[in-house]
């Protein structure tokens, strides 16, 4: 119990700290690595609680793929040039004190939400999907997913469908200029358009690209 | 203090909640800090249902977290194709010059 309780503090004081230098960091390369530092340390309690197959999911799908996403895209995009200009600026602060009033307003909802659930642990009682000590955590998921909530997971499967094709056809910019290949045009050739048949004068020859 | 319990992580999801909310509000240098304050916000629900889940004896909200992963992602994917989509067109991400919808 007291491991329990000094590797939760340890992660999560990892986590809401590279949580604020997400927010607060002045370049946003290091704002990224905080976002990496973030989800490794929340992974880490998910596998600490016993949901190993989300802690896993969670390093693979996010620092794996969005986190590098996300890396790449402040690389490319140039940032760090753009922070320059923004110093000569003066920056209003009136957005500050209207954020952090909506930010403390949502809190105080959350604390009393958390509270009603401390003094009322009973509230929720049954448990539709209850866990199986005999099986592990990922064959649980496993049972499930692909037997009860079936349509809900190839509906996931759609969603990463469309993302993908939908990040595609925004990205996508065709160039004036460049010379490809186009293999439709090439099968599509007729003997018509491509050979002339000419009579030619004996001594003459024949012009081409006239 | 020593006995972590339910409400340990249903307060380190409302910090967590609260920093992405504070970092939507308070950016204004370029829109990838408010797509990351959006992840983060994702992540603290994450740690609700996951939470949830385990102390409650409930396989459901792991199934459900799973969900919120793919939409995350492809959230993640879509939004950072159209931040690359308008600085290839006006050359700048910075969030006090985005004002084309005049909003």
């Amino acid at each position: 119990m007291i491991a329990h309780a000094i590797f939760f503090y340890f992660f999560s004081t990892i986590a809401v700290f590279s949580a604020i230098m997400v927010v607060a960091s002045k370049n946003t390369v290091h704002s990224v690595f905080y976002l990496i530092l973030d989800f490794i340390s929340v992974s880490c309690l998910f596998i600490m609680i016993g949901a190993e197959f989300l802690g896993m999911i969670m390093l693979i799908v996010y620092v794996g793929a969005v986190a590098v996403l996300f890396l790449f895209v402040v690389m490319m995009l140039n940032v760090a040039q753009q922070q320059k200009n923004l110093f000569k600026k003066s920056i209003s602060l009136s957005h500050i004190s209207f954020g952090s009033i909506i930010s403390l307003i949502v809190f105080f909802e959350l604390i009393i939400v958390i509270g009603g659930w401390k003094y009322r642990p009973d509230v929720l009682k049954f448990s539709s999907i209850p866990f199986d000590e005999n099986f592990t955590n990922t064959q649980l998921l496993g049972n499930v997913i692909y037997t009860d909530y079936i349509h809900l997971f190839q509906i996931a499967g759609f969603i990463l469908l469309v993302s993908m094709i939908g990040a595609i056809v925004l990205t996508y910019r065709k160039r004036e200029g460049v010379k490809k290949q186009s293999y439709f045009k090439q099968i599509s050739r007729e003997r018509e358009e491509g050979v002339e048949l000419l009579e030619v004068e004996s001594n003459k020859g024949v012009k081409i690209d006239d | 203090m020593i006995d972590i319990g339910l409400s340990h992580y249903l307060f380190l999801a409302a910090i967590i909640f609260i920093i992405g909310i504070i970092g939507i509000f308070l950016n204004r240098k370029n829109v990838i800090i408010i797509l990351m304050s959006i992840e983060l916000i994702l992540l603290a629900v994450n740690i609700n249902l996951v939470s949830f889940s385990i102390f409650t004896n409930d396989l459901t909200g792991q199934i459900f977290t799973m969900f919120i992963l793919t939409v995350a992602a492809a959230e993640a994917a879509i939004g950072l194709a159209i931040i690359v989509v308008y600085y290839r067109n006006r050359g700048t991400i910075t969030v006090d010059d985005i004002n084309s919808l005049k909003g």
